[in-house]
């Protein structure tokens, strides 16, 4: 478990984080950003990467924490999952974040492991993306051109890849406030600390006895988190209960393609997302 | 029905913390890989990616030629002194073995078999250099499945003319110790045919294997994350020939074996070579993956079974036939494991006819051996499951047929079906008190409400009884089943001028707790204080002879070799004290640390004599002046611990999820030592269990490529997946040793893997359920559930009433 050697920079701004990135770059060599380092460090040391460089945006202001910016939450993407779990801002505007962020890993790696890190790693079983995305969040990247915005239907382009090119760093994540919704995050695993085999987010706002508007999206159905869009439209207007959400799940896996592995078939997958959705979908509207 | 009249009970039966803990949990502690010493190099190992391949050529040059890199060994350059692996447990007079180098020569047979070493002056220096040596093979065709490799189709080794290595049998009818089965399965009125499948898993002890070989003094000194030091000694000298009393093992602190730990490894044999090589102490540390991949597996077998019975649930035979997964090679006793399980098939049941059969074929996987339980626990999942099979087939309530068949109390000692003596036993008394721990028949009542409710979460109740012969082993059972060494434990108690106690132990602890239960052991024994008796152990140095610690041996065998010194110091001093006290050697009298002179105020204390023996001024005439004694024992027969466990299991048949409401179970391992130490040893035990039930599996792709590679894909358990336990005890003494303990060690492991599998099928049995394989996955149940849809319902079986 001894990683290759690589070069390390601890850069003090994002602007020497961008530097150093070209530097790279455009000596050919491979760079990765190291943020929580929670799943940048274990393929290191198993030597399923092994970078010339490592840049840790770790010493660099500002890109950390939660802060209002009106009708949305600028989340740093150095955030550690144990902040998001826990700030009040988030608790009051996008609990769904908070809710999947207790369920990462263990405490160790939710005091280490980061918001945008583990945005950025896009793993398809990660927690994380799955409510970014159904919470419609936009994605800030600085690059040597400047500051980009992609909205996080564009984010996840496949396993492991996002829209975050070479050179660029992600530097916080805009999340909607959906101040009033009901929200649940329903992770299925067989151990209590592991990875999704299949989760479900899910925010509902119900009005006048009826579910206005309903988005949810999909953990490890697909080699990117995915939106239950057919679900989505089931629900919109429904009445609100518990037979009215059973029958709208049986779109949940509606366009879904998981994989097959040791913890299920891509049958059994698509069968818990139906099931999944629905205890979600039930406890997001209260019911 | 306590200790014997020859052990106090002021230490005995005491929950003490234990003595090894502190320097554990303050991080004081020396494991293996904390050695370092002068010059120390380090070593890094090639290992094969192909499940079978033949090594065309190796280049090593660009390694070499790495920074800090010393040199590079290949199996063509220790080829003439690495000697080969040892097997001490060959079955069968023809048993077939390919020969099993420690690094391969020509021919690999599995993902992980060790191909060349670096030796370098850093791990990170050997680790670069691993990837430089350049490996050309010629895949092989690959065997991986075990009845495939049963018809020899394909060879898992290319010098082998066949994949079967012995077949082993016992026949009750040809034995003379029971019935011909032929009869039994002819007359049956109820024939139960199963077969179940054991799967292959990863013993995942916690600290890695580590090795660190000093070759520079006037012995080879190795330390080695072992469970025997005293064997692997012998073992090294006689694989790679050198005199036995040039090599000292020392077992530090060792994190953990349960059976992993019990082996001659390749990489301990390597790391005796690189030594050898460079003149310099060298230092090998596995990584996780490697200990995952290359250190022995465990389990993998096929069961078929057939068991003969009357209409009122009286069992009359049961024919065991089993396929036994070796893995590439034989480890030290990977043969002998299944046997290990042949005598227990019946349990604590008195069928009198029972054949069974085993054949041992090889694979292009990493070999098996012994994991916690070894063939035991094999052999009672099969009856238990069995047992629940028949229950169903007569609609009788599980526990009613268990009593129907179970040896009575009153008839110990009984003569089993496999010829074992049982020496003592109460399972009435055990089961007892676990029903009425476990509520019984009120989760019965709530199972019954959810089946009529159609309840999403349905509720089973599994069942599971066991007894296991430990204490392993009467050294002339051993010998007539071949095994290569004595089942003896040795054991010395020095009393030090200060009547300070040192006991050397030949049972080398490596977490189980040794130190505290000697300790108290030797407190009551001689009557001292617990803190002033010193447990010593785990180097061939200091321990000179001993046979080491699996098997639930330790205290029925090793304490019993502490007891019997203790005794002989005692003899000793009664010498000393009728001397000091001019009284004849037969009045003198011992009690609790002070001999008197019977019928006299005459006392001298045990310390008082030991300085006395020590200065030597005043002792009797020819007398040595030492109270020390050593102690070997041979134990006359097994003991057989026992136990009922009892789980309530919910299974969710939305998402198939397994879940244990309650687990109770009552273990008789007759006098208990220490119950704190006794506690933890059945709740690693049931975690072991369950994680065989529910949890782990060892698997491998198509290529021979162990999938389950890290522990992001071999489930172990940790404590949020397991259940607050209801433990219990039952105290029926063994009859065989004198302070009537039986073994602790695998109990909770054996009977917890049929209680949760009985448990889960329990509870979806009337949805159509008939089987599933373990580990019970909630893919695996709900798969089993969907299928059970869609078959014919006339041919559900109804569920256990």
């Amino acid at each position: 478990m001894i990683p290759s050697a690589f070069d390390y920079a601890a850069p003090a701004t994002v602007l020497e984080a961008l530097g150093l990135l070209a530097a790279a770059d455009s000596a050919g060599d491979d760079v990765k950003v190291l943020a929580g380092g929670q799943s940048l460090i274990p393929v290191m040391k198993l030597r399923l990467a092994d970078p010339a460089m490592v840049v840790d945006l770790g010493r660099i202001e500002g890109l950390r924490g939660v802060t209002d910016d009106g009708d949305a939450l600028l989340i740093g993407a150095m955030t550690p999952h144990h902040v998001i779990a826990n700030d009040p801002l988030v608790a009051a505007h996008v609990p769904l974040l908070a809710m999947a962020a207790a369920t990462v890993a263990d405490p160790q790696v939710r005091h280490r492991g980061t918001f945008g890190g583990a945005l950025v790693h896009a793993d398809p079983a990660g927690d994380m993306p799955a409510p970014v995305l159904a919470a419609g969040a936009t994605f800030i990247l600085a690059g040597p051109g400047g500051e980009r915005r992609v909205e996080a239907a564009n984010f996840f382009e496949g396993y492991f890849t996002t829209a975050v090119r070479e050179g660029e760093i992600l530097t916080h994540i805009r999340v909607p406030k959906y101040t009033g919704w009901g929200a649940h995050y329903e992770k299925f695993t067989r151990v209590a600390q592991q990875w999704s085999i299949v989760a479900v987010a899910a925010m509902v706002l119900v009005q006048d006895g009826r579910i206005a508007q309903a988005r949810v999206g999909l953990t490890n159905m697909s080699s990117t988190p995915l939106r239950a869009s057919s679900l989505e439209q089931a629900l919109a207007g429904a009445e609100l209960s518990v037979e009215a959400i059973a029958a709208a799940c049986e779109h949940a896996a509606d366009g879904t393609d998981p994989a097959s592995d040791l913890n299920g078939d891509a049958a059994y997958r698509q069968h818990l997302a139906k099931v999944l959705a629905k205890r979600a979908l039930i406890a997001a509207a209260g019911l | 029905m306590t200790a014997t009249a020859e052990v106090g009970s002021a230490e005995v039966g005491k929950a003490r913390l234990r003595k090894e803990d502190r320097h554990l949990i303050t991080g004081r502690s020396r494991f293996t890989d904390n050695m370092v010493l002068p010059g120390m190099l380090h070593i890094a190992m090639v290992r094969s990616p192909y499940a079978h391949a033949k090594i065309t050529a190796i280049d090593t040059a660009q390694a070499l030629a790495s920074p800090g890199v010393i040199a590079v060994l290949t199996g063509a350059d220790v080829a003439g002194e690495q000697g080969s692996l040892p097997n001490a447990w060959p079955i069968t007079p023809d048993q077939k073995a390919p020969a099993h180098p420690a690094i391969a020569v020509k021919e690999v047979a599995f993902s992980g078999e060790v191909v060349a070493c670096i030796i370098a002056r850093s791990a990170a220096a050997a680790r670069d250099a691993v990837e430089l040596v350049d490996v050309s093979y010629d895949e092989l065709p690959i065997v991986l499945d075990l009845a495939e490799a049963a018809t020899d189709k394909v060879l898992a080794h290319t010098s082998l003319e066949s994949n079967r290595s012995a077949t082993w049998v016992f026949d009750s009818g040809e034995a003379g110790t029971g019935q011909p089965i032929a009869e039994a399965l002819a007359n049956a009125e109820v024939l139960i045919e199963r077969t179940f499948h054991q799967q292959r898993l990863i013993p995942a002890f916690m600290e890695p294997r580590s090795t660190v070989v000093d070759p520079t003094g006037e012995q080879i000194t190795m330390w080695s994350a072992t469970q025997i030091p005293h064997i692997l000694r012998l073992m090294l000298a006689l694989t790679l020939g050198i005199p036995e009393s040039k090599v000292r093992v020392i077992a530090p602190d060792v994190g953990g074996g349960f059976g992993g730990k019990l082996q001659v490894t390749p990489e301990e044999v390597i790391t005796v070579l690189a030594a050898r090589h460079t003149g310099k102490p060298c230092k090998y540390t596995e990584t996780r993956s490697e200990s995952l991949q290359a250190a022995h597996h465990g389990r993998a077998q096929v069961q078929r079974l057939k068991l003969s019975a009357t209409r009122e649930g009286i069992v009359t035979g049961l024919d065991v036939n089993l396929l036994a997964d070796m893995g590439a090679y034989l480890g030290l006793v990977t043969s002998g494991v299944p046997i290990l399980g042949a005598f227990m098939y019946n349990s604590i049941y008195k069928f009198p006819a029972y054949r069974f059969e085993c054949t041992n074929v090889f694979t292009n996987k990493a070999w098996t051996d012994a994991y916690r339980g070894a063939g035991r626990p094999e052999a009672t999942f099969a009856i238990e499951r069995l047992m629940d099979e028949l229950a169903v087939e007569l609609g009788m309530d599980p526990l009613e047929l268990r009593e129907k068949n179970w040896i009575k109390h009153e008839e110990f000692p009984f003569t089993t079906v496999c010829g074992l003596e049982y020496d003592s036993g109460n399972y009435e008394a055990a089961t007892a008190k676990a029903v009425e721990l476990f509520d019984y028949d009120g989760l019965r009542a709530e199972q019954a409400q959810r089946r009529a409710a159609n309840d999403p979460v349905q509720l089973g109740i599994g069942i599971s009884t066991f007894t296991e012969m430990c204490g392993l082993a009467p050294s002339r059972v051993l010998g007539s089943l071949a095994y290569g060494a004595g089942g003896w434990e040795h054991a010395q108690v020095r009393v030090l001028p200060t009547g300070n106690i040192e006991v050397v132990t030949g049972s080398s602890a490596h977490g189980q707790g040794h130190e505290t239960a000697w300790s108290q052991l030797v407190a009551d024994k001689l009557g001292v204080p617990f803190e002033n008796v010193e447990v010593l152990h785990g180097d061939t140095q200091v321990s000179q002879r001993g046979l080491d610690t699996y098997g639930s041996r330790s205290l029925t065998v090793g304490g019993m070799a502490v007891l019997a010194a203790a005794d002989k110091v005692i003899e000793k001093a009664k010498v000393v004290a009728a001397h000091l006290m001019e009284a004849s050697g037969d009045d003198i009298e011992f009690s609790a640390g002070n001999f008197t002179v019977r019928g006299t105020d005459r006392s001298t204390s045990l310390g008082e004599i030991a300085l006395a023996t020590f200065a030597a001024h005043n002792l009797p005439d020819g007398f040595e002046p030492n109270l020390d004694s050593d102690a070997t024992f041979d134990p006359v027969n097994f003991s057989y611990p026992h136990g009922t466990h009892l789980a309530a299991m919910e299974v969710d048949t939305e998402t198939g999820a397994v879940h244990i409401r309650k687990y109770v179970c009552v273990d008789d391992i007759g006098v208990v030592v220490n119950p704190l130490i006794v506690e933890g040893q059945v709740h690693g035990g049931l975690a072991q269990g369950i994680a065989q039930a529910l949890y782990e599996e060892a698997v491998y792709d198509d290529a021979g490529t162990l999938v389950t590679g890290s522990f992001v894909d071999y489930l172990v358990p940790s404590a949020p997946d397991l259940p607050h336990y209801v433990t219990g005890l039952t105290e029926t003494p063994s009859t065989t040793n004198q302070l009537g303990a039986k073994g602790v060690g695998e109990a909770g492991t054996i009977a917890s893997t049929p209680a949760i599998v009985n448990g889960v099928l329990d509870a979806v049995r009337h949805l159509g359920v008939k089987d599933i394989l373990m580990p019970c996955t909630p893919s695996r149940v709900w798969h089993a559930l969907e299928e059970a849809k869609t078959a014919d319902a006339a041919q559900s079986n109804g569920g256990v009433q």
